[in-house]
């Protein structure tokens, strides 16, 4: 008899805990897909409570990312569904957890492609969260702090996260540019100044899109000579226009003469298959070929062991964002710079994020889409 | 038509003294060459037979060199086998060379008769490019002239004939001294086998307590461990056979790991700075990279054929985050001196097992079939 009136008082306790979590839980609406198809619809669904060291963000701009698309159409792996995608996000400070310290209510704050990680393995503990085993992913992760329940990301109104992985955005920055920095931004800003690019060099960006306009800005900044390759004559101007030295259309043979064993450090931004080693040949000897690209699975291209062995002395590495200090320290330069992706502003709205995805696919974009979420009905 | 006829005769007085001359050239050339005989294969899938050729005449900064010991390295038999690209037969290989100075030219300054001089990967390069002058001659930009298989742009683009041979006449500049003390045997593979593994252990700066891998545990590896141990490094070496282990852990190693055995392969993630791949057959490159800590570098020397050789697609570089991976070609003449000097007074010598020259056949048999550890040296002095 005692015994089951324990046990009902405790399912009492376990329920009013459950419904008053779920309770806390915050409403969402955004856009997803709802299969591979990559139609965007409204989707409505809740997040997490605001933690104790937690903030709820509301969300200002989303960028679109080409790996969003890689995502959305499984390019990498079967995906869960409904997907809402999203890992360049800014936005506005509207609660806080009673233990946070870094943002206050009306703050701006930036969420990139992480939104927690273990935080106590050896990576975590050098600022270099992105390479944590149990990071969790802005959107297609599972949150191992939340009951393991999947992420969903930045088109959408609000996100909520621990303090410690949202960026602080300067007052004075241009808001509906800073988005895509959280991932483009610092995609290319992290090995730009991990193999420290400086006044003089000549350095390469291989693709001139998203991440490439971003690198050949930040390689700019630093005094370097910045060639920059793709394969059509439409982003000669641009390129010009953002400071590079020289545009080389890699279709065009006659382009590439004369730049083999020239340059320093190149960076490849290609979402496609090419051919790395004519980059590699590019390089001089202890010269580094980073790799920041990510093509569709079946479109990867790869490199045989032996022109390693023949392109001896070049090194080639990939690289993945960078930790959430660095993270930081690109947004805080960038706005000190001026430093800001060319966007084009598209409504929340589903036909235009299918869209714009089209026109991603077809290489039409000018460089990076940001959704201007505040049109969100 | 008297015109006409004198015009001819002046043509063909021209012609024959155009003629003559260039025989008398080709006559003075052809005095000064240098008769040589050694071991060579006539097609890809034949059999070495003697072979008797010439070489270039001494130049005023030549040394001839008596061949004493060759070494038989894998790469020997990758382009014998035209495993690499379209070689033309006869072709004499090697480029592991150990001998004495038996003639030098009248400018020659660094050799006097008499001295032990060897012979690596190159014999000559342009000089003048930016790596010859930094003593990269290795990835010299006009290509460096190899000792074997390799157009000669200074002696009219002759193909050279490598070490399996009784002498060989090349720049002073291009020779490496051996020290007297030297254990003459076993200083030919130091030219290859060394040099490969001494330049990317020192420019990596491996050093003691450092936690590196070696894969690959044959003629390469065998020297590799021994340099990285010579420096303190805590070594782990990887090979797919349980046969090498004692071997490894003799020779200062650290641990063993047969990657067959995919129990020990558990737990090598994010471990080491370096890791040296001398593996000359298919393999897994991405486990390697995912062995490695941020920022480390895994540097590939061995060479399988290109049927063989595994490759590595740029999603897997991505997802491995910030580990170089990269190649490396022997190294610089100075280098390959440094390498041999301090290979001496460390006594870090290859394990070498000496064949007369009839038996290299054999031995490139033994060396396809996998589990050589040691080095074969061809004893030159054995040639008929």
């Amino acid at each position: 008899m005692k015994r089951t009136i324990y046990l009902s008082i405790l399912m009492a306790i376990t329920l009013f805990v459950t419904v008053s979590a779920q309770d806390n839980r915050i409403p969402a609406k955004g856009f997803a897909v709802f299969s591979g198809d990559g139609q965007f619809k409204p989707y409505e669904f809740t997040r997490h409570a605001v933690g104790d060291n937690d903030i709820e963000i509301k969300i200002l701009y989303a960028g679109i990312c080409h790996s969003d698309l890689h995502h959305v159409r499984q390019d990498w792996g079967k995906e869960e569904f409904p997907m809402v995608p999203g890992h360049e996000i800014a936005g506005r400070v509207v609660k806080t957890g009673k233990n946070v310290t870094k943002f206050k209510v009306g703050d701006l704050a930036g969420i990139g492609c992480m939104v927690n990680s273990c935080g106590e393995c050896e990576f975590c503990k050098e600022d270099k969260e992105q390479y944590c085993k149990g990071v969790v992913m802005t959107y297609h992760g599972h949150d191992q702090f939340h009951n393991n329940e999947r992420t969903q990301g930045g088109y959408s109104n609000n996100i909520v996260l621990t303090e410690n992985f949202a960026i602080k955005i300067p007052a004075n920055a241009k808001i509906e540019k800073v988005a895509p920095l959280l991932c483009a931004g610092i995609t290319t800003y992290s090995p730009i100044h991990a193999v420290g690019v400086k006044k003089g060099d000549k350095v390469g960006v291989a693709g001139f899109g998203g991440l490439g306009h971003m690198a050949v800005q930040y390689m700019v900044a630093l005094g370097a000579e910045v060639t920059v390759f793709d394969i059509t004559e439409d982003k000669r101007v641009a390129a010009k226009r953002l400071g590079a030295v020289r545009y080389v259309n890699v279709n065009n043979p006659e382009d590439l003469k004369g730049l083999d064993n020239t340059m320093s450090f190149i960076i490849s931004t290609i979402p496609q298959k090419y051919d790395p080693s004519i980059y590699m040949k590019m390089l001089k000897l202890d010269g580094q070929l980073c790799i920041v690209g990510l093509p569709a699975t079946v479109n990867a291209p790869s490199i045989r062991i032996d022109q390693f062995v023949w392109q001896g002395g070049r090194k080639v590495f990939g690289s993945q964002i960078g930790g959430i200090k660095e993270t930081q320290e690109m947004l805080d330069y960038s706005v000190a710079n001026n430093i800001y992706p060319e966007v084009e502003i598209i409504k929340a709205d589903g036909t235009a994020i299918t869209d714009a995805y089209q026109k991603v696919l077809e290489g039409k974009v000018k460089f990076r889409y940001v959704i201007d979420i505040s049109t969100l009905k | 038509m008297k015109t006409i006829k004198s015009y001819s005769t002046w043509i063909l007085l021209i012609l024959f003294f155009i003629s003559m001359s260039a025989a008398f050239a080709q006559n003075k050339t052809e005095a000064g060459r240098i008769p040589a005989k050694g071991m060579a294969k006539f097609s890809k899938d034949g059999n070495f037979k003697p072979y008797e050729f010439t070489r270039h005449a001494v130049g005023d900064n030549d040394v001839l060199i008596d061949i004493l010991y060759a070494g038989i390295c894998h790469s020997d038999i990758h382009t014998e086998r035209d495993d690499w690209w379209s070689v033309k037969y006869p072709l004499v290989a090697g480029h592991e060379i150990a001998g004495r100075v038996i003639q030098v030219g009248k400018k020659v300054t660094k050799f006097k008769v008499g001295d032990y001089a060897g012979v690596g990967c190159m014999v000559n390069s342009c000089g003048e490019c930016e790596y010859c002058k930094k003593g990269e001659e290795q990835y010299c930009l006009k290509g460096n002239v190899g000792t074997y298989s390799s157009p000669d742009y200074f002696h009219n683009n002759e193909l050279t004939q490598g070490g399996y041979s009784n002498n060989i006449v090349l720049s002073e500049n291009f020779a490496i001294k051996i020290p007297r003390n030297a254990d003459l045997k076993k200083v030919a593979p130091l030219l290859c086998a060394g040099i490969t593994t001494y330049s990317p252990i020192h420019f990596t700066h491996v050093k003691k307590g450092d936690v590196i891998a070696i894969a690959g545990f044959g003629g390469l590896g065998y020297m590799a461990v021994q340099y990285a141990v010579a420096l303190g490094a805590k070594v782990t070496v990887f090979d797919i056979t349980e046969a090498k282990q004692q071997d490894a852990l003799a020779m200062g190693a650290v641990k063993y790991v047969n990657v067959k055995n995919q129990e020990e392969l558990k737990g090598l993630e994010n471990t080491f700075r370096v890791i040296l791949s001398t593996i000359p057959a298919k393999y897994d490159l991405s486990m390697y990279l995912k062995m490695l800590k941020v920022d480390g570098d895994m540097v590939v020397i061995g060479l399988p054929a290109f049927a063989n050789s595994p490759t590595i697609d740029v999603t897997n570089l991505v997802m491995a985050g910030r580990r170089k991976l990269y190649g490396t070609q022997i190294g610089g003449i100075r280098e390959t001196q440094e390498m041999l000097d301090y290979s001496v007074l460390h006594n870090i010598y290859p394990k070498v097992e000496i064949i007369s020259a009839d038996k290299i056949d054999e031995a490139y048999q033994k060396v396809l079939a996998g589990e050589v550890r040691y080095r074969y040296v061809i004893d030159m002095s054995t040639l008929k």
